[in-house]
């Protein structure tokens, strides 16, 4: 029993962690160009509830994953409009799209409450499930898992190897310095939003077609908020989001298991529930000591609006 | 619980007092603490409203509001539903309780009835369903299908109602299986699929072969059904049926049926002749039900309900009947003597073969 | 062709007090489209979902007592928000305070003090400062963002919530449910209008806005702190310090949120549960937004806000429309506010194709 059950809780860490990666590694590169997008747990509402339908109408699980990203997009464009046409204030924008967008799915989601859906099959890769421990653990698991690995390098790639990455950088840094060497800052930046939006409807996707394959009402449960945070967390570096996401989704399942093994803790239960949320922030404040490092990576600009010919 | 003659006689007075309109329908209203949904507590009593509308047709009108917050707009919502011009309310959460009882000295002709509360007052009736009865039963049931012996039971927030559920499952059980053996997971939270799956999933790779829970949402449920084929996991749903989302792996559950007591308190009412304030009722009053069992149950488990269902309605079994005796050894209730009502509602241990800690209080 | 904003050189006045109106109309537009759309009466939903809500002194009453803990958080947050400290943790700095000034009135139940309640409220707004200064001392000692740390701690205070209501402050006759026993007569704060239950609290929150309006406007701290968050790099060649506007900024916030809390808890609740706050602690930041972060607007604004809840429950009752539109009102109606500010600094100009 012993190495299944290290193995169940890291194939259980991976699933958890999953949608986090996801959605934040959108809203990383959102953030990179100095925009902050508060409204990641009302896109992925929206998000989810767009791919569980079209995951009912069409019993197809990658035309779902599409209908997440496009509503993703959608929705993250309003807040493009908001924030970055007609400039208002970026959190506050964001905020706002965080309670549209759950009341929208909530709204639009209805007729959907009662539907069940046939759950989808893992995707097993082959010679690599059979590593003992890893195997079942890592190779066995939905397609948006392998998605959010490829992605995680794909994102680190894309803005530390690509030229569009570099200048997305540069807008984040310096947007005034960017536009007046003649990038259009406003565009790079919706192309930001977009993609972040993109990422997080494909997050709400996973939750309702692949996790637990239903829709009810309030189902995101505040995950689009922790994985805003891991952002930070991350100190807006891709391979910190996964390390986050998976310490977070690992602390929350090891103490489902601690309590479900019966050993006996005389510590209240709220206490273990708390460990995630504390051990984020210790390690947090354990990497961000170093003053240096966290300017490196942090757009300075973040949160700012842009105002052209200002 | 006592009675007080005297609330019974205002009310009774006060109902008879209230203006007599023929042609007009009374109106009845319902305070939700979650959204109606497709399952779960809420969606339970909603059911119950519709049933009730339906069986007085034509005599009543029902409204409500859901997704009322516990806290202090309560009050609010209630209230204006009294001025409204309501003369039966619902409120249907524990968290209602505070609130009732201050809105209900300003509209003596209205009749206020809070579920799963404990005070009462000369309009304010209290009404509750022995969930523990169809616990037992599920417990008997699972203690006869179970091959690990190892029940998975996810959970929310330990409260009296909880442990209430999860004692009772887990004697229903020993009585039949004495190796048996219930993990509780306390997941914080009535709903989040999310998290109810997740504990599900840990419960079964930890050996459970049954899974049940009393959370909100279908997924424990649905967790069983995955892992059915490959892994022999059966489980109990809880509030409604909900076999739509589990027909291979669900082998019973206990479901909350509040429309034949609703359709009765609402004609008692109307009549000016409430008997009872304080309610509190299982199988015998039709106030719980169990979901169809799986035909995959042998029939003597069948009949072996049945009869048990038959022993709990005429009194001849309960599921606290002494010795009843805690994790820590401690007897709660002698052997010989049934627990009483009081004890039952403040229920706060763990019986022995619930093999998890009790959250430190 | 597109529309293109150009910046003008000096804010419009007149859109100041335009841009609202504009928004409003946009929203009630909008509103009365989507109405529409779902089947109901225009009409009768505008009058449902504004009007129903304030239709006798009790609900007008309710309004403001609703109001209160948006309008005390929103201007601490403000403050914070103006130089650039992003307070996210408004919510758990609102619970601590709801349990230190109700430890407070738990401990000294017997008590017939008339300082019972100005310790009761003193002691909140140090719970909440005390649970605010975790993130501003991680942020100014350890560099730790706080965006993130203050959000965790609004977890942690749920759970500290929920540990204590169901352990050592659990009222021993309450039939183990997780409440504490109802804080007596004199620990509740008395009520301004008999018969609605608007209490003292309302009057703490306008001298809070009052406070705020002379700290942004009038202080020099106050001046400070809206540099530090305008120009980083100016305010810090003056001499102004960053570590000194984000304790205050989180300070202030913190101990507003405080209040906020005890005041529900010694005000409509009565007692301590797992129920505080429906989300104020988020709403307020909102609130702080729409309001321009100035105490006026966020006076209005918190009103509009409390209006919009309430309007949801009536909504619910009176149209057979669920819970979740007063929530795509809630939105729509933040983005046509947000929006509509932008008319104050900029003027539209339509733009041809260069070349």
């Amino acid at each position: 029993m012993g190495l299944g059950f290290l193995s169940s809780i890291l194939f259980a860490t991976v699933v958890a962690g999953t949608p986090l990666i996801i959605v934040a590694l959108g809203e990383l590169v959102t953030e990179k160009a100095g925009v902050l997008n508060l409204g990641a747990e009302g896109i992925m509402s929206v998000g989810a509830v767009a791919a569980f339908a079209t995951a009912h109408h069409t019993g197809s699980p990658f035309l779902a994953i599409l209908a997440g990203l496009g509503a993703g997009m959608f929705m993250s464009l309003l807040f493009g409009i908001s924030a970055l046409t007609l400039m208002a204030n970026q959190v506050a924008s964001g905020l706002a799209l965080s309670i549209f967008g759950v009341g929208l799915a909530a709204f639009i989601g209805k007729p959907y409450e009662s539907v069940a859906l046939a759950s989808v099959a893992v995707i097993k890769v082959p010679v690599l499930n059979r590593l003992p421990l890893l195997g079942p653990a890592l190779f066995e698991q939905h397609g948006l898992v392998y998605f959010s690995w490829f992605m995680t390098a794909g994102v680190a790639w894309f803005l530390y190897r690509s030229r569009l990455g570099l200048v997305l950088r540069a807008v984040g840094e310096s947007p005034v310095s960017a536009h007046s060497i003649g990038f259009n800052v406003v565009r790079i930046r919706y192309l930001a939003v977009l993609f972040g939006g993109a990422m997080a409807g494909i997050g709400g996707a996973f939750l309702s077609v692949f996790y637990t394959p239903m829709w009810v009402e309030g189902m995101v449960a505040g995950r689009g908020w922790i994985a805003l945070a891991l952002v930070v967390f991350a100190t807006w570096r891709p391979h910190r989001v996964m390390v986050g996401a998976y310490l977070f989704g690992g602390c929350m399942i090891s103490q489902m298991f601690v309590q479900g093994s019966g050993v006996r803790l005389d510590i209240p239960a709220q206490f273990l529930s708390s460990l995630p949320y504390a051990a984020t922030v210790l390690v947090l404040v354990l990497i961000s000591r170093n003053r240096t490092t966290i300017r490196l990576h942090s757009p300075a600009s973040l949160g700012q609006t842009f105002l052209p010919d200002a | 619980m006592n009675r007080n003659l005297f609330a019974l006689g205002a009310l009774a007075t006060a109902a008879l007092l209230a203006p007599a309109t023929l042609q007009a329908q009374t109106k009845i209203g319902f305070v939700y603490v979650s959204p109606v949904g497709d399952a779960g507590w809420t969606f339970q009593h909603d059911t119950g409203r519709k049933e009730m509308e339906a069986a007085l047709k034509g005599q009543v009108t029902t409204k409500f509001v859901e997704n009322v917050p516990e806290g202090a707009d309560a009050e609010r919502v209630i209230r204006g539903m009294a001025t409204d011009g309501c003369k039966l309310i619902f409120t249907t959460s524990f968290g209602y309780m505070n609130p009732t009882l201050k809105v209900a000295p300003s509209f003596p002709n209205v009749s206020f009835f809070h579920a799963t509360g404990y005070k009462q007052a000369a309009n304010v009736g209290t009404y509750n369903a022995r969930f523990y009865e169809g616990r037992y039963l599920n417990g008997v049931l699972a203690g006869r299908m179970s091959k690990t012996h190892k029940v998975g039971y996810v959970a929310a927030f330990p409260i009296p109602e909880v442990m209430m559920g999860i004692n009772a499952f887990t004697r229903g059980m020993r009585s039949v299986d004495p190796k048996a053996e219930v993990h509780v997971i306390w997941v914080n939270s009535w709903f989040d699929p999310g998290k109810e799956r997740e504990a599900a999933l840990t419960l079964i790779s930890q050996g459970a072969d049954i899974i049940t829970h009393h959370t909100d949402s279908t997924a424990v449920v649905q967790a069983a059904e995955e892992n059915h084929a490959s892994k022999g996991v059966w489980a109990f749903s809880y509030h409604s049926d909900m076999s739509k989302y589990g027909p291979t792996a669900q082998l019973s559950g206990t479901t909350h049926v509040w429309g034949e007591w609703y359709t009765k308190i609402v004609k008692e009412v109307l009549a000016g002749k409430v008997t009872d304030t304080n309610v509190w009722g299982g199988f015998k009053e039709g106030m719980i039900r169990l979901a169809p069992i799986n035909k995959a149950v042998p029939k003597k488990d069948v009949e072996e309900i049945a009869k048990l269902e038959k022993e709990i309605k005429t009194g001849k079994l309960h599921p606290f009947t002494g010795p009843v005796v805690d994790q820590a050894g401690k007897i709660r209730v002698p052997a010989g003597t049934t627990i009483s009502d009081s004890d039952l509602g403040a229920m706060n241990y763990y019986v022995q073969g619930v093999a998890s800690t009790l959250p430190k209080s | 062709m597109w529309l293109k904003f150009e910046p003008r050189p000096e804010p419009s006045r007149l859109m100041t007090y335009l841009s609202p109106l504009l928004a409003v109309g946009l929203m009630v537009g909008s509103g009365m489209l989507l109405f529409h759309l779902l089947g109901k009466d225009p009409v009768e939903g505008f009058k449902v979902f504004f009007m129903n809500p304030l239709k006798d002194k009790y609900g007008v009453a309710e309004l403001f007592l609703k109001a209160t803990p948006l309008m005390l958080c929103a201007v601490g947050l403000a403050v914070g928000f103006r130089a650039n400290v992003w307070n996210i943790g408004a919510e758990g700095q609102l619970l601590m305070g709801a349990l230190a000034g109700g430890g407070v009135a738990l401990h000294f139940e017997a008590s017939h003090s008339p300082f019972l309640l100005p310790g009761m409220i003193l002691a909140g707004a140090l719970g909440g400062m005390a649970w605010a200064a975790i993130p501003a001392w991680l942020r100014t000692r350890f560099n730790a963002n706080e965006i993130l740390t203050s959000l965790m701690l609004v977890y942690i205070a749920e759970l500290m919530v929920s540990w204590l209501v169901h352990g050592p402050w659990m009222d021993p006759d309450g039939f183990n449910f997780p409440q504490t026993k109802l804080f007596q007569a004199k620990a509740i704060l008395p009520i301004l209008v008999p018969g609605t239950r608007v209490n003292a609290a309302l009057l703490i929150a306008i001298g809070a806005l009052v406070a705020g309006w002379v700290f942004m406007n009038r202080s020099f701290l106050g001046y400070q702190m809206k540099v530090a968050g305008q120009a980083e790099h100016a305010s810090r060649y003056a001499g102004f310090s960053a570590k000194r506007a984000v304790w205050m900024g989180m300070l202030v916030g913190g101990g507003m949120a405080g209040i906020a809390g005890i005041s529900e808890v010694a005000g409509p609740i009565g007692q301590i549960t797992e129920h505080i706050s429906p989300g104020y602690g988020f709403a307020a930041m909102i609130v702080a937004f729409v309001g321009r972060l100035s105490p006026i607007g966020i006076f209005f604004s918190s009103l509009l806000m409390a209006l919009l809840y309430m309007g949801g429950e009536q909504a619910q009752q009176y149209l057979a429309l669920p819970y979740s539109i007063s929530k795509v009102f809630q939105g729509m109606l933040l983005f046509f506010l947000l929006g509509s500010d932008v008319f104050i600094h900029f003027r539209p100009r339509w733009v041809g194709r260069k070349k």
